[in-house]
């Protein structure tokens, strides 16, 4: 066939080695600039928020601190016994008791006591407040001022993520007002997402790319999972309100078991955000578990058969385990998704304003990005600095759920 | 399921004793959808003998080879026409379940592809899936042995399977294909991947293995067929790329006396 006969046609190269070295390098400048741009708009991004989370900012107390003394002790260092003497002489017989009858002062800590005077009879109110960038740069011209303006008032440097932050829980009052609430039910929420989504988005992989043949039946369920993973979330949201919130309430409000909780909102529950979040998480769980799956080798797989085991066995005890660093991956980035996800509970009807902490699947809740959303939309600036803060705390949250999915991957990674 | 099962297993010892031959094709012809890959096969495997299938490229050495055992099954549009017999009974028979078919006849594969598991879970893996009972340290030590891998691997059976040498590995699939007790083993190429010594290693193990063992190997290296094998079938391919049985005989007739004009090309490599 290619025998010494053949001939040889005229062969010519134009000598272009210096125009071809030329076109990649402008490639390259084109990539940095790229990647360049990318960075800046992280770098505003965090700047920006950063620049919110702290700064001065000027108190004005509407009582009078100093005249709550009681035996020569300021409130800062009154025991619980005292701050409680304090509260009931300063607060009408009728408002002290609903306040034990909502939690009873005795299952109350000395700081949630002292919060309560300061809250309630102290009355500390934010007069003005700077960012961090003016607060760094401005110092002595913000002192002088405030001086001048707000004799009275208590100027202090306040970084608006702490830990009695993340400890509070949501208010009206910017000054005591916390983000626990929002964290639990961001917990809670995500806690059923993953126990709902997880099992049945592996399952359902598992199903689609061991067992199910090439059949158009087939083929067309795949296509439609890998759209679903496209559709706006908020259309999600509408999906939840028709199944877990109107059609499954007796379900979802928990009145099927026996709760009757007065706080409950019918089927406006975790439970509900939950499974919203869970149908919204299921297509991209299952492809990116199909993913894992198809990437575990198939010798492996002949290797099983080979030996006369059974694709059940076969799967279990090779395909799984070689795939789950990559379920495991795949799973966490849906579950960071779903987190941020706003819209979707809003359609479903979670709370922009709770004051008490989710206490199961059946209570009303806040996530989070709607607390975070609430906030920005409040008028006064010592909210958007909570916003801030908020977001830092889901930035954390989300930095932490990356990180994990990076030390699982590098954990279980093999080779084959 | 149990029913096919025994039926196979009282067979086996019935006709074993009587016959020689293991395994029997009949117009055999293996289609990958509209593509006739092998036609009109009829061939006869000879009980505890090795015997090889030689034939230039792509005339569907391999796809012979795993209709042995039904692993060609998992290929999508493959299917077969005529019988694969084993003992007698026609592996393709509705009842028939390929896991036990598997399980009775093993394979071992081109590449070496050890689990990536220890050396000892490769070994037991196997067994246990098919409800082993007894000493499974045994087992593993008994495999290992037969393989030729025990001396090698003794002291590291904690390790992973796959930081093995390709030779080990190679020879670590061997064994593991052991564990589970096939009357027969089907291997593709089982030495292509490996250095001029693994080969050797694997070929004096094949020869020492055909004692217990009905073997069928693919292989394109000529001196290894007539070094390892006991019968010799060598394919072509016809005009439309499907490959046929040129000729089968015994390896020493089929090597110095070829009956085909064809045969005699390839095996003095003029062929083509
Ligand atoms: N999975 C498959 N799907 C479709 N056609 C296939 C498939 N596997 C093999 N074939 C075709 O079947 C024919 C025989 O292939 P096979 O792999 O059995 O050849 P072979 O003799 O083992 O070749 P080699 O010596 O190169 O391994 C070839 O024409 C090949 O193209
Ligand atoms: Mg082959």
């Amino acid at each position: 066939m290619n025998g010494p006969s053949i001939q040889k046609p005229e062969i010519e190269f134009t000598d272009n080695i210096r125009d071809r070295n030329r076109y990649g390098r402008l490639w390259v400048y084109i990539f940095r600039f790229s990647t360049i741009i990318g960075i800046i708009a992280l770098a505003t991004l965090l700047f920006n928020i950063i620049n919110q989370s702290s700064g001065y900012v000027v108190y004005e107390a509407k009582g009078d601190p100093a005249a709550l003394t009681l035996d020569g002790v300021p409130i800062e260092e009154q025991t619980k016994d005292q701050l409680m003497r304090v509260l009931s002489s300063h607060l009408s017989k009728g408002a002290y008791s609903k306040l034990d009858r909502t939690k009873p002062f005795a299952e109350r800590s000395r700081n949630d006591v002292y919060d309560l005077v300061v809250e309630r009879i102290v009355k500390y109110e934010v007069v003005d407040s700077w960012l961090l960038w003016d607060s760094l740069t401005r110092k002595d011209e913000i002192t002088a001022a405030v001086e001048e303006e707000y004799p009275e008032a208590l100027l202090r440097f306040d970084v608006w993520i702490n830990s009695d932050f993340l400890r509070r829980p949501q208010s009206s009052n910017p000054v005591i007002a916390g983000v626990r609430t929002a964290v639990l039910g961001s917990l809670w929420t995500i806690g059923i997402t993953i126990l709902f989504a997880f099992p049945l988005g592996v399952m359902a992989a598992i199903y689609l790319t061991e067992y199910a043949g090439d059949s158009w039946a087939n083929r067309i369920i795949q296509t439609n999972i890998n759209n679903l993973a496209g559709v706006p979330s908020i259309i999600y949201g509408i999906l939840g309100l028709a199944i877990f919130v109107r059609a499954l309430e007796p379900l979802t409000s928990g009145t099927l078991f026996g709760v009757t909780d007065p706080t409950s909102a019918n089927g406006r529950t975790i439970l509900s955000a939950g499974l919203t979040l869970g149908l919204l998480v299921l297509p991209l769980i299952i492809i990116n578990a199909q993913e894992a799956i198809r990437a575990v080798p198939n010798s492996l797989r002949h290797a099983g058969y080979g030996l006369g085991a059974t694709k059940w066995q076969t799967v279990w005890s090779h395909v799984l385990p070689n795939a789950i660093p990559g379920i495991l991956t795949g799973t966490i980035l849906a579950i960071s998704r779903a987190i941020g996800e706003t819209a979707p509970l809003v359609v479903i009807g979670a709370s922009t304003v709770i004051y008490f902490d989710p206490e199961g699947p059946f209570s009303k809740f806040t996530t989070l990005p709607i607390q975070i959303y609430q906030w920005t939309s409040r008028p006064q600036d010592e909210f958007r600095f909570l916003a801030a803060a908020a977001i830092l705390v889901l930035l954390a949250l989300l930095l932490t759920l990356n990180a994990v999915a990076v030390l699982l991957r590098n954990r279980y990674s093999r080779r084959y | 399921m149990t029913h096919t099962i025994e039926k196979i297993k009282t067979q086996r010892i019935k006709v074993s004793e009587k016959l020689v031959y293991v395994l029997e094709t009949k117009k055999l012809n293996i289609y990958y959808d509209d593509f006739r890959a092998i036609s009109e096969v009829n061939m006869k495997i000879e009980r505890n003998k090795v015997t090889a299938i030689i034939g230039p490229s792509g005339c569907g050495k391999s796809t012979l080879l795993r209709s042995f055992n039904r692993m060609n099954e998992l290929v999508q549009g493959s299917r077969i026409s005529g019988e694969v017999l084993f003992h007698g009974q026609n592996l393709y028979a509705p009842d028939v379940d390929p896991v036990e078919v598997r399980h009775r006849i093993g394979m071992v594969f081109q590449k070496p592809n050890p689990f990536p598991k220890s050396i000892y879970e490769n070994i037991a893996w196997g067994a246990r899936v098919h409800g082993f009972k007894g000493n499974m340290d045994e087992l593993v030590e008994y495999s290992l042995r037969q393989a030729a891998l025990w001396e090698e691997v003794k002291d590291i059976l904690d390790h992973s399977g796959l930081a093995l040498s390709g030779g080990q590995q190679q020879r670590l699939c061997i064994a593991r294909a052991l564990a589970v007790q096939p009357e027969v083993i089907l291997m593709d190429e089982p030495a292509s991947a490996l250095d001029p010594i693994s080969t050797l290693h694997i070929e004096d193990l094949i020869r020492e293995l055909s004692n217990h063992y009905t073997i069928l190997i693919v292989t394109h290296n000529m001196q290894q067929a007539a070094r390892v094998s006991d019968f010799t079938a060598f394919f072509n391919m016809n005009g439309d790329r499907s490959g046929y049985l040129v000729e089968y005989d015994n390896t020493n007739q089929l090597f110095t006396m070829p009956k085909n004009k064809l045969t005699e090309d390839y095996i003095t490599g003029r062929f083509g």
